[in-house]
C-alpha cells in the first residue's frame, strides 16, 4: 500500500464523515437535555433538499445555507411543539418526523434529482465541524447556560424548583440539533455528493442517533466515533485495497453493533449509567399546573 | 379582543374524545393534504379522488389494498402488547427481515421439496426468527437493564445488512444473472392466495385470527389486565406482584414473533423469494397503525386498511398525477403528527375566553 493511497482514504474519510459530527453534536445536545429526537434522518433530507433547490434557483451559497437552516429550525420547531407542549410521545414524534421528511424532501426534490451543480469546498465544513465540537465541549461542561441544560437533562423537577425554565431550555437544544442536522444534510447534497437524490442521506441519521450514545453523550469521544464509524464505512468500499476477505456488510453493521455493546456496558452498572446517560432521557416533563 | 387559550387538566377520562381523535385527525391531514396538492398546482378534489378513490375502486385495488394491510396489521397487533406495557420495540422492521431470513432458508434449504409441510414449516420459521430477533432487546432490557428502544433500533440495521449477505453471497440465485436476490421458493413454500388472479393471500385469515385472539387476551385474560396494569403504572404492577420482567419478555416475543410471521408471508406471498428491499418500512409504519388503532385490535385493522390505502394511492399518484410515490409518507408522517397532537385533548380541557 503506497502512502499516496493512505493519504487518500484518510481524506475520502475526512470527507464522508463531517456530516456524522454535525448531527451527532447536534442530537447530543438534544439529548443532553433529556430530550430524544429520532427525527434526525428526515430533517437532514429536508436540509438537504431545500438547500439544493434554493442553489439552482438562485445560486446564492449563503441563501441556500440560510434556508437549508431554515427548515431545520421549521420542523424541529413543530417537534419540540408536539413534544414540550402537547407533551406527545417522543419515540413516536420523532419517528413520524423522519417519515415526513423522507416523503416531503423526495416530493420537494423530484424536478432538482440529477441537476449539475458547482458544489462547495468541503473543507470549510470539516473545519468548523471540528471548532463546533470544541466549542460545544467547552459550552457544555464551563459555561452557566452548559449546566442548566445539562441540569435539565439530568432532574427537570429539580431544575424547574431552581427556577430554569425546561420548557425554553428544551426548545433552544432541540432546535439547536434541528440545525445541526439540516448542515449535516446541505453538506451532503451541496459539498459531499453535490447533487440530490431521493433518500441520499443512506441512513445516516442512524449511524449519527447510534454515534451519541456510542460517545456515551460525550462531544469529544463524539469526534472520535464519528471517524471510526466513518473509517469503518470507508474501509468496507476499500477491502480488496487492504487484503481483507470479510463481506463487506459486516463492516456496515459494526457501527451499530459497537453502539450495542458500549450501551450494554454503560448500562449494566447504575453508576455508570448515571454517568454517562442523562437521567431524564425521553422521560416526560409536565409542569405542575 | 385578546383570546387567551387555556388549558385545564381533566379529571374525567373520555371515552368519546379517544376513539374520535384518530377520525379528527385523519380530517386534519386530508385538510393539510390539499394544501400540498394545491403547492404541486394540483387539483385537490381530483388528486384525493386518485389517492384515495381510484386504487380501490376495482376487484385488483381492494385486493391490493389487503396485500399491504395484511402485514401491517399484523405486525401493529403484535406490537400493541410492547406498547400497552409501555415498552417501545421500535425494531419491527429488524424482526420482520429475520422472520424473512428464517423462513425463507427454510424455503431455499427445502428448494425441490412438494411437501404440504413445507410452508406451515416456513411459517414457524418466520414467527420463530423475528421472536429470536426480539428477545435479544428483551434479554438486554431485562438482564443489564439496556434501553430498548435504542437496541431494538440498532438491531434493525444489522437484520438489514444480514439479508443483504445472505442475497449477495450464499443465496444469491446462481441463474440470476448477478441479481442480488435468491433463487424463486418452490411451489409448495408458496402462500395460497384467496382468488385466482388476484394477490390478496391467506395471511388476511392470520391478521383476523390474531385481531381475536389479541382481543380476548386484552379484554378475558390475566395477562391482559396484568399488562394494562404494568402499562399505566409499573409500580402498581409490581406492588401487585406482577413479574414485570416476564411480562417484558412475553410481550417482546408476541411483537417479534408477529413481524417475523409478516415478514414471511410478505417473501413467500406477494414476492416469493428473497431480496434486499423485502419491505417498503412496513415494520415502521405498523407503529403509525399501532398508534392510530388506539392499540385497539378491531382500531387496529381498520388503521391498517386506512394505511394501507396511503402506499397504494401513493403509488397511483405516482402513475397519473406524476409525483413521487414518497408523497405516502408525507400523509403518514402527517396523521401520525395530528393523532398525537390530538391526544392532547384527551388529558386536557381547552377553553377560549
Amino acid at each position: 500500500m503506497s502512502i499516496e493511497l493512505i493519504i487518500g482514504i484518510l481524506n475520502i474519510v475526512l470527507i464522508s464523515t463531517t456530516p456524522l459530527v454535525f448531527a451527532g453534536i447536534g442530537e447530543l445536545v438534544t439529548e443532553k437535555s433529556g430530550i430524544l429526537n429520532l427525527g434526525l434522518e428526515g430533517l437532514m433530507l429536508v436540509g438537504a433538499v431545500t438547500g439544493f433547490i434554493t442553489l439552482v434557483l438562485t445560486g446564492n451559497y449563503f441563501y441556500s445555507l440560510f434556508l437549508s437552516i431554515t427548515s431545520g429550525v421549521i420542523l424541529s420547531g413543530i417537534f419540540a411543539f408536539l413534544v414540550l407542549n402537547l407533551m406527545t410521545n417522543q419515540i413516536a414524534t420523532g419517528l413520524a418526523l423522519t417519515i415526513f421528511g423522507i416523503g416531503l424532501s423526495a416530493m420537494l426534490g423530484k424536478k432538482f434529482a440529477g441537476t449539475p451543480i458547482d458544489g462547495l469546498n468541503p473543507y470549510y465544513f470539516i473545519v468548523i465541524s471540528f471548532l463546533l465540537v470544541f466549542l460545544v465541549g467547552y459550552f457544555l461542561s464551563k459555561t452557566k447556560s452548559g449546566l442548566i441544560i445539562r441540569a435539565v437533562g439530568e432532574n427537570h423537577n429539580s431544575a424547574y424548583a431552581l427556577g430554569y425554565n425546561v420548557i425554553k431550555t428544551r426548545y433552544l437544544t432541540i432546535i439547536f440539533g434541528g440545525v445541526m442536522s439540516s448542515i449535516a444534510g446541505y453538506y451532503i447534497s451541496i459539498c459531499y455528493a453535490p447533487m440530490w437524490q431521493e433518500g441520499m442521506t443512506a441512513g445516516r441519521g442512524w449511524i449519527a442517533l447510534a454515534l451519541v450514545v456510542f460517545a456515551t453523550w460525550k462531544p469529544w469521544r463524539l469526534l472520535v466515533g464519528a471517524y471510526i464509524f466513518g473509517g469503518v464505512a470507508i474501509m468496507q468500499m476499500n477491502l480488496q485495497a487492504f487484503g481483507v476477505e470479510l463481506p463487506g456488510q459486516f463492516f456496515n453493521m459494526m457501527p451499530y453493533i459497537a453502539t450495542l455493546i458500549v450501551l450494554v456496558f454503560i448500562s449494566s452498572n447504575k453508576v455508570r449509567l448515571k454517568l454517562s446517560a442523562p437521567s431524564c432521557l425521553n422521560i416526560p416533563y409536565e409542569k405542575n399546573s | 379582543m385578546v383570546y387567551l387559550i387555556r388549558f385545564q387538566l381533566r379529571e374525567d377520562y373520555s371515552n368519546l374524545i379517544f376513539y374520535l381523535s384518530p377520525l379528527v385527525a385523519v380530517a386534519l391531514t386530508l385538510f393539510f393534504g390539499s394544501f400540498i396538492f394545491l403547492i404541486l398546482d394540483l387539483s385537490p378534489i381530483e388528486s384525493f379522488k386518485i389517492f384515495f378513490i381510484s386504487p380501490i375502486s376495482n376487484s385488483y385495488g381492494f385486493s391490493e389494498l389487503f396485500v399491504k394491510a395484511t402485514p401491517l396489521a399484523i405486525i401493529a397487533l403484535g406490537l400493541s402488547y410492547c406498547f400497552k406495557n409501555n415498552i417501545y420495540n421500535i425494531g419491527a422492521e429488524g424482526q420482520l427481515t429475520m422472520g424473512a431470513i428464517f423462513g425463507g432458508g427454510i424455503g431455499l434449504l427445502f428448494n425441490d421439496s412438494t411437501s404440504v409441510f413445507l410452508l406451515p414449516l416456513m411459517i414457524l420459521f418466520g414467527a420463530i426468527g423475528g421472536a429470536f430477533w426480539a428477545t435479544i432487546p428483551a434479554i438486554l432490557k431485562t438482564k443489564f437493564n439496556t434501553n430498548e428502544i435504542l437496541t431494538s433500533l440498532m438491531l434493525t440495521y444489522v437484520a438489514l445488512f444480514i439479508l443483504d449477505y445472505f442475497v449477495v453471497g450464499p443465496w444469491k440465485d446462481p441463474a440470476g444473472f448477478g441479481l442480488p436476490k435468491s433463487m424463486p421458493f418452490p411451489d409448495a413454500g408458496r402462500l395460497p392466495v384467496l382468488f385466482d388472479g388476484l394477490r390478496v393471500h391467506i395471511g388476511v385469515y392470520f391478521a383476523i385470527i390474531i385481531c381475536f385472539i389479541t382481543y380476548i387476551v386484552y379484554n378475558k385474560t390475566l395477562f391482559g389486565f396484568k399488562l394494562k396494569v404494568s402499562g399505566l403504572s409499573s409500580k402498581a404492577s409490581q406492588y401487585a406482584g406482577f413479574k414485570h420482567k416476564n411480562l417484558i419478555f412475553y410481550t417482546f416475543i408476541i411483537s417479534g414473533a408477529c413481524a417475523g410471521l409478516a415478514g414471511l408471508f410478505e417473501v413467500s406471498g406477494p414476492i416469493g423469494l428473497l431480496y434486499r428491499d423485502i419491505s417498503p418500512n412496513y415494520g415502521f409504519t405498523a407503529i403509525i397503525v399501532a398508534f392510530l388503532g388506539r392499540l385497539n385490535p378491531i382500531g387496529i385493522i381498520l388503521s391498517s386498511l386506512l394505511i394501507a390505502l396511503t402506499y397504494l394511492g401513493a403509488e397511483d399518484a405516482q402513475l397519473f398525477l406524476k409525483i413521487p410515490s414518497a408523497v405516502g409518507f408525507v400523509f403518514q408522517g402527517l396523521v401520525l403528527f395530528f393523532l398525537l397532537g390530538t391526544d392532547f385533548l384527551n388529558k386536557y380541557r381547552v377553553f377560549i375566553k
